[in-house]
């Protein structure tokens, strides 16, 4: 039973990464940029929650479709803003310019709300459950349902839709799309919007149990970094594998040795992907 | 005929790339219907007049008008849409795509999506091995069949003008004539045709016109007939 506990546990957290990794592996694919902010964006939603649920007595679950709207736009922004000036500068200039950005966003974050934790200790989502012999915390499974429907409706915007297909288009060969008359300049504006909504939705769903300071989003971040380059670079369903594995193994091996170690395994088995699969589960090599 | 205006005016064209000039005053003209293409070694210049007149490199100095519409300041995306459609050396195919979406995205075109249903099945009737290889990936076809597809995904435009940039390279005989007998299909159906070769013969044996390129120069412009009949053409080209 304490197996099906912790494969569950580590399912529902590693949903959570997925959804992160997916929305950093969509601006990979498709402009060859790692966006380093990408969990800022996360943090600038769970305040956004936060502030919503403490000033206005908001619950996060309707906050958190405003928050990813909001952060949609923010995403143009940003690319608008930063991004197109960088794009055809050298590697070491495009990471520069996103990991400014967190140091940034994380800074200004530092600066308006200070480091204090902030929790939304109760919402519609608050009390805990038991199903089959096992121990659910509503927060945690809402939290996983809800990253598993933007996931699913992530894949279905990529695949199955017109924009979805241009994007793929320019993914693969952006002067060929530009020649078919894809605007590849709104293409990558609409992939920044897209991946900066779908972390939001992660972090306004978040905030209803997870501690909200400046470095909230870089705690998802960088493990989904891993998800990333394990399900391959740029590979979208690559990225929700790899979140899966990685909320697994952070949770089984924080339980069974120490949580203290529990990242530990996460960055032995990036290194063990990149010895046996250098381009990832998933990606292309 | 010769009193209209062409399809493609370019005149006095220059291309630098960094302190490297590729084109020196280029001019050229291809008209309504017509099958014309660029001759010249390899490095020429041939493809950067293709790419300079879809925008994909700056144009340095001169003038390039499509349909009497002058192209100055239209961006690459802008213009499929007026009806000029350019295929990529070496196919550039959208590889982990099916052959199916390749077509489709032809067509993205607000004004040639209006009508992609009708074009998907004119460009499967002109090549019918599109609809039985329809949902394979595109980077898994052979060499031939990456070029067909790459000119029936130009063709989904509805083009007056495709360029098709080599579209012979690298291809064995036997497919070489299916191209060529493609190229001539498509051009009965009003479609003119500019393309790009290295082989004289090969390339004049469909043209009306030619050009042909030296060092970033036109050397020589003409009929099929007067080309092939040139003392240079003659002795450079053809060793005779």
């Amino acid at each position: 039973m304490i197996y099906g506990q912790v494969l569950v546990d580590g399912l529902i957290v590693g949903l959570i990464f997925a959804l992160v990794a997916m929305g950093l592996s969509l601006i990979y694919g498709v402009m060859n940029i790692v966006n380093f902010a990408h969990g800022e964006f996360m943090m600038l939603a769970m305040y956004f929650c936060f502030f919503l649920w403490i000033l206005a007595g908001i619950d996060p679950l309707l906050s958190t479709p405003i928050a990813a709207v909001l952060m949609y736009f923010v995403g143009v922004a940003v690319y608008r803003v930063l991004i197109r000036q960088v794009l055809q500068a050298t590697m070491v200039a495009q990471i520069f310019a996103t990991f400014g950005l967190l140091l940034f966003m994380q800074a200004s974050a530092h600066f308006l709300w200070k480091s204090d934790a902030r929790t939304i200790p109760q919402s519609w989502v608050s009390g805990q459950f038991q199903l089959g012999g096992l121990f659910f915390n509503g927060p945690e499974v809402v939290a996983g349902a809800g990253a598993l429907m933007t996931a699913a409706a992530l894949y279905w915007f990529i695949h199955r839709t017109e924009t979805g297909l241009a994007l793929q288009a320019v993914a693969e060969d952006a002067q060929a799309a530009r020649l078919m008359g894809i605007d590849s300049d709104r293409v990558f504006g609409i992939a920044w919007g897209v991946s900066c909504a779908a972390v939001a939705i992660g972090g306004g769903l978040l905030s209803t149990y997870y501690a909200i300071t400046p470095l909230s989003g870089a705690r998802w971040a960088l493990p989904a970094f891993v998800a990333v380059a394990i399900g391959g670079f740029g590979s979208i369903s690559g990225a929700f594998l790899g979140g899966l594995i990685i909320g697994v193994v952070q949770t089984a091996g924080g339980f069974f040795t120490s949580p203290n170690y529990k990242h530990l395994f996460v960055f032995a088995l990036y290194l063990l992907v990149v010895f046996w699969r250098p381009y990832g589960l998933l990606g292309r090599r | 005929m010769s009193g209209a205006e062409p399809l493609l005016r370019i005149e006095a064209l220059e291309v630098v790339y960094g302190d490297f000039q590729v084109l020196w005053g280029v001019s050229l003209q291809v008209r309504a219907g017509e099958v014309v293409c660029l001759l010249g070694p390899n490095g020429a210049g041939k493809s950067t007049i293709m790419n300079a007149t879809t925008a994909l490199v700056p144009r340095h100095a001169g003038r390039v008008s499509f349909r009497g519409e002058d192209l100055a300041g239209i961006p690459t995306h802008g213009l499929v849409a007026r009806g000029l459609a350019h295929v990529l050396e070496r196919r550039r195919l959208f590889p982990t795509l099916t052959v199916r979406q390749n077509l489709l995205l032809g067509g993205f075109n607000p004004a040639a999506r209006a009508h992609r249903s009708e074009s998907l099945v004119w460009v499967e009737s002109v090549l019918p091995f599109l609809v039985e290889r329809k949902d394979q990936l595109a980077g898994t076809l052979s060499g031939g069949e990456q070029q067909m597809v790459a000119i029936a995904r130009g063709l989904m435009a509805r083009p007056s003008l495709l360029m098709i940039d080599e579209p012979f390279l690298g291809l064995s005989p036997r497919v070489i004539d299916e191209i060529l007998a493609i190229v001539e299909r498509i051009n009965r159906q009003g479609v003119a045709v500019l393309f790009t070769e290295q082989n004289v013969q090969l390339a004049l044996s469909i043209s009306k016109r030619g050009y042909l390129l030296e060092s970033g120069r036109i050397l020589l412009e003409g009929s099929g007939r007067e080309m092939l009949e040139h003392e240079t053409v003659r002795k450079v080209y053809l060793g005779l």
